[in-house]
């Protein structure tokens, strides 16, 4: 058995951050993957067949535009929540990460809207079959977000508002999400 | 001051809490089978990744035996396409992909001076979720599914299987990758930490790159099977979308923890410290450069000139051929080949050298070795020239990496199996099945190179009589590896439950570097008493030099 040095205390070590990084790159090369896979597909079934888009199928521009701008609100929301937690200011944080709650609700209803105006059937052809793979990914990155806004306010609310690595890691997931969402909004909703 | 105060046996007491008598089969069960202490998981992922060795080592005989002649079927022609289904995937997720996990599970925490691994429960997770999906391949492939199933629910199954393992994997890989990144011992800078945890580092980042790519490629094509079956061409799409991770050059990424077995035994053999170590390191991350290959979805970076055309013309052409070509084949090996130029390095003779054998700088070094020989078969596969594209050379440069891998693993168990049970194996059984196992991998393997340059078309079907004595010798090279396996495993399961006199191994039997040979053996489930402080990376070298060095100067 070897005799060396103990170290003195040892220094915060962001694993919440660096883990919630990771699991956000994971989420981004998803989407990404399938966003350059949903590019080829288009690409081919404009060339060989003139559209992508199924006839009779139209894409509600609103809802899928009030979403895009909704991201903006959980980015500011998200980053309202570290700047209230590295005041002090415990209402605060509780108060942005209730709106971020809200405004991820919104997101969700507006996809579901966007589902039932579309009318489209999930074994209606492949462009269907993409539709709803690529959406539905991201309304399942939209309910662990909304779990983790959740776990986080609650762990505010019981009185742990020393653990701000949280909320740095929970806005971090927030802007990667409107990356992503960014990016379905103008390949799947704005190019078509 | 010091590490660990408690002997192994006092460890071991401490760890079962309570009285030997007291505690059922049943509990013990429960604590193997629940526990998040990363030394057991990392054991299940051993285990289950030598068993499935074992198991696709007797699917590659199966087809062996079927390519004995090329014009005529021994084996029900049905069970063929999932026969090559299964060691494909099995070869990658069964064999390279658990394999590779396990050395990082089970080391890396110990390597860089961790209690624990971080987010254990993922890990843990991570473990079962592949296991899971691994069983429900299987049922999937029994049952006529898989890329060339013909029943529809068990190709979804299929799909649904390998998506589980995908996820599993990439829930370990994150722990590994947060572990190394947060919480490294006080002084291990990234320049300092060991080998295999900066290969384990490369590969669990490249894990968190590749699989999300390949579960978002696993999705569509699950929806689009279950439904409209019009995109993504039915089942056989499977292996045109997603077929990149069970080739060259995704698989290179796989084979990383077992490249760098060979740099992180050499300097315990030769009791030198690393030179160039950013040599190394930037071999090692070259490697990973094949993440790029996962990524960008792509399985052939090919170089289309034919013999009339290599010539000076289309110079333009010719080096948006060159330069994927480059990246994704060639980047990597040129990072083996400076691993190998580091451990050359190590090796050379110098004054006073003193070697120091172990049975796992075999299995290292032939592992690797192994893996090399893959990867430049990979080089050639990609030269449209050579002519051996849609052969049964690909599958050749498969094997060698997925087996050089493999004995690369094994000689990681049998490094660092100390500090899992606090026992060795038996020195002249190991360092046999190391040469049995390079012996057993060249002959499956390189008969395989030598019948794709004569033309043997993938699969099990030929028509050239001539090439019947390869596939023979493919077969018993197989056979061989089987035999390597299976006593591999016995070997190992005797030195875990065998009956043993002697009072352990101590705690540092190979006269390591690095900080994990300063805990007992076996290690306890904090791992350290006392996190130490690093001061380089081979702190316990360190230690050792300045004991001697008063005295007469020289290294013990």
């Amino acid at each position: 058995m070897y005799a060396l040095p103990s170290p003195p205390p040892p220094a915060p070590q962001r694993q919440v951050l660096v883990g919630v990084s990771l699991a956000v790159a994971a989420a981004v090369m998803m989407a990404g993957s399938m966003l350059a896979v949903w590019a080829l597909q288009r690409r081919e079934a404009i060339d060989f067949e003139g559209s992508w888009l199924p006839d009779g199928v139209t894409i509600p521009e609103v809802p899928t535009n009030v979403m895009l701008l909704a991201f903006i609100g959980l980015c500011v929301f998200g980053q309202w929540a570290v700047y209230s937690a590295n005041n002090d200011d415990r209402g605060h944080t509780v108060l942005a990460l209730g709106c971020t709650f809200l405004v991820g609700i919104l997101v969700i209803n507006a996809q579901a809207f966007v589902y039932t105006q579309m009318g489209l059937g999930i074994a209606d052809g492949t462009y269907a079959a993409m539709f709803y793979a690529i959406t539905g990914f991201f309304m399942l990155l939209m309910i662990a977000g909304l779990l983790f806004t959740t776990v986080t306010a609650f762990r505010f609310i019981g009185g742990r508002t020393a653990d701000r690595e949280l909320l740095v890691a929970h806005a971090l997931f927030w802007y990667a999400m409107s990356a992503i969402y960014a990016g379905i909004w103008f390949l799947v909703y704005v190019t078509k | 001051m010091t590490t660990i105060e408690s002997t192994p046996e006092a460890v071991v007491a401490a760890q079962s809490g309570a009285d030997d008598d007291a505690v059922t089969w049943l509990d013990r069960f429960i604590d193997v089978f629940t526990s998040t202490d990363h030394k057991v998981i990392g054991r299940h992922y051993f285990f289950s990744g030598l068993a499935a060795l074992l198991a696709i080592v007797v699917i590659n005989v199966l087809i062996g035996i079927e390519r004995l002649d090329g014009t005529d079927t021994v084996l029900d022609i049905e069970v063929i396409p999932q026969l090559l289904d299964a060691q494909r995937v099995g070869l990658v997720f069964g064999v390279m992909l658990p394999l590779a996990m396990a050395i990082a599970v089970a080391f890396v925490p110990l390597q860089v001076g961790s209690r624990s691994i971080v987010f254990p429960r993922l890990a843990f997770a991570g473990f079962w979720m592949w296991l899971g999906g691994a069983v429900i391949t299987v049922v999937a492939l029994v049952n006529n599914g898989g890329t060339l199933g013909g029943d529809s629910d068990m190709v979804d199954l299929f799909i649904v299987g390998l998506g589980l393992m995908a996820i599993g994997l990439l829930a370990s890989a994150g722990s590994v990758a947060t572990t190394i990144l947060t919480t490294r011992a006080p002084g291990m800078t990234m320049r300092r930490v060991p080998p295999s945890t900066w290969s384990a580092l490369v590969f669990s980042l490249g894990i968190v790159l590749v699989m999300p790519v390949f579960l978002g490629t696993l999705t569509y094509l699950f929806l689009d099977h279950r439904n409209a079956r019009t995109g993504f061409g039915g089942n056989e799409g499977i292996l045109t979308w997603a077929g990149w991770i069970f080739t060259q050059p995704a698989t290179f990424l796989f084979a990383l923890p077992a490249i760098a077995m060979l740099v992180e035994i050499f300097p315990i053999t030769f009791g030198k410290r690393t030179p160039a170590r950013g040599v190394m390191f930037f071999g090692l991350g070259l490697v990973g450069l094949a993440a790029l290959a996962g990524v960008t979805q792509q399985n052939l970076q090919n170089l289309p000139w034919s013999g009339s055309q290599l010539s000076t013309s289309d110079l333009d052409e010719k080096a948006r051929d060159l330069v994927p070509y480059l990246i994704f084949n060639a980047l990597p090996v040129l990072g083996v080949l400076l691993v190998l130029l580091v451990a050359l390095q190590i090796a050379r003779p110098t004054d006073g050298m003193k070697v120091n054998i172990s049975p796992a700088v075999f299995f290292g070094f032939f592992g690797f070795g192994m893996v090399l020989v893959g990867m430049l078969g990979n080089l050639l596969y990609a030269i449209d020239d050579a002519g051996v594209q849609g052969t049964v050379f690909e599958e050749g440069s498969l094997v060698y990496i997925a087996y050089g891998a493999a004995l690369g693993a094994m000689g990681a168990l049998v490094h660092w199996a100390p500090k899992l049970w606090g026992r060795t194996i038996n020195s002249v059984v190991a360092i046999g099945l190391a040469f049995l196992g390079v012996a057993a991998t060249i002959l499956a393997t390189f008969p395989l190179y030598i019948a794709g340059l004569l033309d043997q078309p993938a699969g099990v079907a030929y028509d050239d009589s001539d090439l019947e004595i390869w596939n023979i010798l493919s077969l018993v090279g197989h056979g061989l590896m089987a035999i390597t396996a299976v006593v591999f495993v016995v070997v190992m399961l005797g030195a875990l439950f065998g009956r043993h006199d002697d009072d352990g191994v101590g705690d540092d039997p190979w006269s390591g570097q690095t900080i994990e040979w300063a805990t007992t053996s076996p290690a306890p489930r904090d791992n350290f008493v006392d996190v130490p402080v690093i001061h380089s990376a081979e702190p316990l070298l360190d230690l050792r030099d300045a004991a001697t060095a008063p005295t007469d100067g020289s290294a013990s």
